[in-house]
């Protein structure tokens, strides 16, 4: 097996809570608490969960746009958390980020062409002229034309303005992108063409993506492989063919079988979880997921289970396949 | 098999903003009815009018820039679009009730829970005593299925999760026992889990008390799972109304069928997913033809031409569409359906 192209080893991000006139820390919020997964060199790898689960977090932490509290992050070749910022700045070059809302992530006072142009300058990439041509190349890539660069972002509709972004991450010619739910403001026909438009690019361009998304239906659509996420840690990581067709963790299970399919005579098997996601503030003790599972034992309730694989491939935090694990 | 007691009729509903850029009909001519405890879906992308046309039942247009310039809203006999302000209020919260998508905005902060259910009742129901008020505002949060309900009263909605907020406003929206209650995207903000016990509570409620459900959403798959009759709005028209199986099993217009065929599946991975080329238009950019006409790869001639009507294809089935018009039906294969 080839060397991944990155590598996430026990990653957490704890935020303080503060309280008080001396703003002393009283308790952190454990968005993300030790999770570890590596995605190889031209896959997919599609992280889905609900509100508050942390999916965002770790995408951001990738590109450290948050410090990690603790954990390493190996990307082609380099330890990402040990950089000074100069450097990570040079290797934000191979790492881009596509954000979700693309009324928030285009500065409404630059035209597209500067919009464009900025990681070019950023990373000296080319001169003037050479810029101006890639940037022209790249809209007529991503389905606009070159006459929309001296356009401002107000002047395109919300699919237009999901293309520019993806444009402006393309622009330095990154190995990985990461996409934090790039689709999930965009209506159901115009989300079709940015997914094809992002399937199209990476066949082409050669691109490694993470798609963090809550829709399971999009992230089963784009992933090879798929991690799902539950308050902070990783429930369970397959790939997309085995989690859909045969979740292990009572949380997977759960969460397809509540999503509502469009077709009025299918017949889904009920799995209701009661209750709402616990505050990250105050997980529950042992694992987190036991105060909404139908399957709770004892164990649940103090041991934390450990994160590793049952089948090739398929791995999952559940104390339910402690046996059926190759010691 | 008795005829159904039709609760709500809409007949040539035409609702406009009047802005700088002149008048946008946001809801262009839109006939629908509802009848006695079925639950109706509205599906449609952001701006194709569905919002509109619930506010435009509720009386709460905003006004100006907006205003409902042609057709009627029969409740009960009466014209909702004339009643006057004094009585429109009298039906709405006691015989029409709304739940609205985001569900912290909808409640006051700085009141208590209890104190927002209690307004609710004292304001429809003026010879009540306090007991009684408090006790049927206690029976309401048991019924939405909310935990400790009298402890709930007392707390601020901070206090409460994105789900059991949404479980408030379905309280107090029932609260008068009204005949219609309009849902506008009531789980978009919810997780899918949540979303699923809302879903269910609401089916559970339209069985149990026999309330009419206006359902209005963008998705397919809540819509499958929820409504018995589905109306799919466009551009501020209705292009197809038909119950939900045969909408799904076998969508008429070109529009529907593009929709249903963009959206992934969960059960299973298509190879890619069909995408409707160009952009929904503008408000009133379309003056004449079918709006769906630039997008729509069978569209001809007459398309931008003439407006489509809806034709009754079938008893309970109508489209927008000059594919279903007999005299088109020769010349035009409409049953040839893209890959």
């Amino acid at each position: 097996m080839t060397e991944p192209l990155l590598k996430v080893e026990g990653l957490k991000k704890y935020f303080p809570i503060k309280a008080g006139i001396l703003g002393r820390v009283k308790n952190y919020v454990k968005a993300v608490d030790d999770i570890s997964f590596a995605v190889q060199q031209g896959e997919t790898l599609g992280i889905v969960g609900e509100s508050g689960c942390g999916k965002s977090t770790t995408g951001r932490m990738l590109m450290r746009l948050l410090e990690p509290t603790a954990g390493k992050v190996f990307f082609d070749g380099q330890e990402l958390t040990q950089l000074s910022n100069d450097e990570m700045r040079k290797a934000r070059r191979d790492i881009q980020m596509v954000f979700q809302d693309p009324y928030a992530s285009l500065n409404p006072r630059h035209t597209i062409e500067k919009i464009l142009m900025e990681p070019l300058n950023v990373h000296n990439i080319g001169d003037p002229k050479e810029r101006k041509k890639k940037v022209h190349e790249f809209l007529e890539i991503v389905g606009l034309s070159s006459y929309h660069a001296k356009r401002y972002p107000h002047q395109f509709s919300g699919g237009q303005r999901q293309r520019i972004g993806i444009a402006r991450a393309l622009m330095t010619n990154p190995k990985l992108i990461i996409a934090d739910e790039p689709v999930s403001a965009l209506d159901v026909s115009i989300q079709a063409q940015v997914l094809n438009l992002m399937q199209d690019l990476q066949q082409e361009l050669k691109l490694t993506y993470i798609f963090i998304a809550h829709d399971l239906g999009v992230v089963r659509h784009i992933s090879d492989r798929v991690g799902v996420m539950y308050l902070g840690q990783m429930a369970e990581l397959a790939d997309s063919e085995a989690l859909y067709e045969k979740p292990l963790h009572p949380y997977t299970q759960a969460l397809l079988s509540a999503v509502p399919v469009p077709d009025p005579e299918f017949l889904r098997e009920e799995m209701l979880v009661a209750g709402d996601i616990p505050s990250p503030a105050n997980p529950p003790s042992g694992c987190r997921f036991h105060t909404r599972c139908p399957f709770k034992m004892a164990i649940c309730e103090t041991t934390v289970p450990i994160f590793a694989e049952v089948e090739k491939g398929h791995s999952v935090a559940c104390h339910l396949y402690e046996e059926s694990r190759p010691q | 098999m008795k005829e159904p007691k039709r609760i709500l009729d809409v007949k040539g509903l035409q609702t406009t903003f009047f802005t700088d850029d002149g008048a946008i009909p946001a809801v262009d001519n839109v006939d629908f009815h509802i009848d006695e405890g079925e639950v109706l879906g509205i599906v449609g992308e952001s701006g194709c009018g569905k919002s509109v046309t619930s506010l435009s039942i509720m009386g709460l247009v905003p006004s100006p820039p907006g205003k409902i310039t042609e057709g009627e809203i029969l409740f009960q006999d009466k014209d909702l679009t004339k009643l006057p302000e004094r009585k429109m209020r009298n039906i709405r919260g006691n015989d029409i009730a709304m739940i609205f998508q985001e569900p912290m905005t909808s409640l006051n902060p700085l009141f208590t829970i209890g104190d927002q259910l209690r307004e609710a009742i004292k304001i429809h129901k003026r010879d009540w005593s306090k007991q009684q008020i408090q006790d049927r505002a206690v029976e309401m949060m048991k019924l939405v299925g909310l935990p400790r309900a009298e402890g709930l009263m007392k707390e601020y909605p901070h206090q409460l999760s994105g789900g059991m907020r949404q479980r408030v406003m379905i309280a107090m929206a029932l609260l008068c026992d009204p005949k219609v209650l309009i849902a506008d995207e009531p789980t978009t903000a919810l997780d899918v889990t949540i979303q699923a016990q809302i879903l269910k509570l609401i089916k559970e409620l339209n069985n149990r008390l026999n309330t009419a459900v206006l359902l209005i959403t963008h998705d397919l798959g809540v819509v499958a799972e929820t409504c018995e009759r589905v109306i799919v709005m466009y551009a501020g028209k209705v292009v197809e109304e038909g119950p939900v199986n045969t909408i799904f099993k076998n969508p008429q217009h070109p529009y529907t069928r593009g929709l249903l065929e963009s959206v992934p599946d969960m059960r299973y991975k298509k190879e890619r997913l069909y995408s409707i080329p160009g952009n929904v238009p503008k408000p009133g950019t379309i003056q004449v033809g079918c709006r769906f006409a630039d997008r729509c790869e069978f569209s001809f001639d007459r398309c931008v031409q003439e407006d489509p009507p809806l034709y009754q294809t079938a008893d309970d089935h109508k489209t927008r569409c000059f594919l279903f018009d007999p005299k088109e039906a020769a010349e035009h294969d409409r049953t040839a359906v893209k890959s």
